[in-house]
């Protein structure tokens, strides 16, 4: 196994198109060692990201907050104006692994595993997340659920790396949540996550609104029909219940230990009901479903 | 395969070793630097018995790659104590039996000292959580988290006199040591 560690985003998407064998970028590494060690795969190549310059910055502007491809879960909950600004994205992020494994992951990481049950992408997809890529064709920005395309597998190209994910400037009144269920209280993989965005005008109707299910279909799965459910209302108990309903129909689980199909889809509806409470709240709304 | 040169501090000193590209923090500490406190129980970062600090983050070593540590600074058990005078932790868990057969306890102790310099003083659910990542067999965790909590408050004590002292004025200091010499005399 060869070890890079270039100093560029270009540099680094070079070497990814030019390896023969198998190429692998490594950030964390809190699933790329993990799949090392277990033999799922033998790396020709790793290409170690961490030098590249603002691959580990988070940068406010303007236009939205820019979150290096290196950036660790550990560093996002640290990032007082981040959490300010987009409280669900870090929490959901925050909740990765333990103690140890956050002071290494990325959300970055978490996209590019492409697991169904990633509990950063929900919140990020549901953010409007964008992803910008840089590969041998030059540089191209794509939201973010277009990444993942099933379980393990994504829509990067060869040679194609995730230099950073951006959210978009906050409006008004916004505010977003994640929640997951597991069956302990730390340290296990959602058996269904959700993310819910929210902004609301100055009387508190509902005026953009995204939702995302994690874990409950092969690919974390934007529901439009449910974010069309709470627009243009103060999310009250019936648009909550057509929104429930929405997610639960977009569900298409999986039957496993974790939990069953009926599980699942059950607590998709629940969960995106107290994630809408919350996210309402954070947006400065009352108390919701009254 | 060529092995690759890096260059670390490890426990406040330089170190410098050669790796594999494909070789883990964690065998490089314990086969070539034979720093064998940093345990290996599961390999793939769930349970905790490798935790070494990276930059003063903790990490679980076994999912770091040794080439990886080029110019940072790794934290390991070894460097815990100070010389023959143990950690509050390290005596707390003692005092305690916070331990069995010993294998996690490496892990435990960065992981909480960790912890406390983050937040000295951690409720009994934040203690927990922050020590989630790491796995104990024998104890069923209580004994180690009323080892911590008891860590935690002599610590609070001692930092808590450590800065009256700074604080006090001269003068007063002085009357503090005449008062304690003369309580000495009574006593």
């Amino acid at each position: 196994m060869r070890y890079e560690r270039p100093t560029s985003f270009k540099a680094a998407a070079e070497l990814l198109a030019k390896e023969k064998g198998q190429a692998f970028v490594l950030a964390g590494g809190t699933d790329l060692l993990v799949r090392m060690r277990t033999g799922f795969i033998e790396p020709d190549l790793v290409v170690d990201i961490k030098l590249i310059n603002g691959a580990n910055e988070i940068k406010k502007s303007e236009s939205g907050f820019k979150i290096g491809a290196a950036v660790s879960g550990a560093e996002l909950g640290e990032h007082s104006a981040l959490k300010k600004a987009w409280p669900g994205v870090v929490e959901a992020a925050n909740l990765i692994g333990s103690k140890q494994v956050q002071g290494r992951c990325t959300v970055t990481g978490n996209l590019c595993n492409a697991s169904p049950a990633a509990d950063s992408v929900p919140a990020l997809v549901a953010a409007g997340a964008k992803a910008l890529i840089v590969g041998p064709k030059g540089k191209r920005k794509v939201a973010v659920e277009e990444i993942p395309v099933g379980p393990g597998k994504t829509s990067l190209k060869k040679g194609e790396i995730i230099e950073a994910i951006v959210l978009p400037k906050r409006d008004g009144k916004s505010g977003d949540a994640y929640l997951r269920f597991i069956p302990r209280t730390e340290m296990d993989i959602a058996v269904v996550g959700v993310g819910v965005n929210v902004t609301l005008d100055g009387k508190g109707v509902v005026t953009k609104a995204r939702v995302a299910l994690g874990a409950v279909a092969p690919t974390v799965r934007l529901v439009p029909a449910a974010a069309k459910a709470l627009i243009g209302t103060k999310m009250e108990k019936e648009a909550l219940d057509k929104m429930a309903a929405a997610c639960e129909a977009a569900c298409s689980p999986i039957d496993d230990k974790r939990g069953t199909r009926e599980f699942r889809i059950k607590v998709a509806g629940v969960l995106a009901r107290r994630a809408a409470a919350i996210a309402r709240k954070r947006a400065g709304g009352k108390s919701a479903g009254k | 395969m060529s092995g690759m040169k890096v260059h670390t501090k490890i426990n406040g000193d330089p170190v410098e070793f050669m790796c594999e590209a494909d070789e883990s923090l964690l065998d490089v500490l314990r086969n070539r630097l034979n720093l064998t406190g940093a345990k290996e129980g599961c390999s793939t970062g769930d349970c905790g018995a490798c935790s070494v600090t990276v930059d003063g983050r903790l990490t679980c070593s076994c999912l770091v790659l040794g080439v990886e540590a080029e110019g940072h600074d790794i934290g390991t058990i070894e460097g815990m104590a100070e010389g023959e005078a143990l950690h509050p932790l390290q005596k707390k868990f003692i005092e305690h039996a916070a331990l069995q057969c010993g294998i996690c306890t490496p892990g435990f102790l960065i992981a909480a000292k960790s912890l406390l310099d983050k937040n000295p003083d951690p409720t009994e659910t934040e203690i927990r959580f922050g020590l989630a990542g790491n796995l104990c067999r024998c104890t069923g965790y209580d004994k180690i988290v009323r080892a911590v909590q008891d860590a935690a408050q002599e610590m609070r004590k001692t930092s808590a006199k450590a800065s009256a002292k700074k604080a006090a004025p001269a003068k007063k200091r002085v009357a503090a040591a005449k008062s304690r010499t003369s309580q000495k005399k009574r006593a």
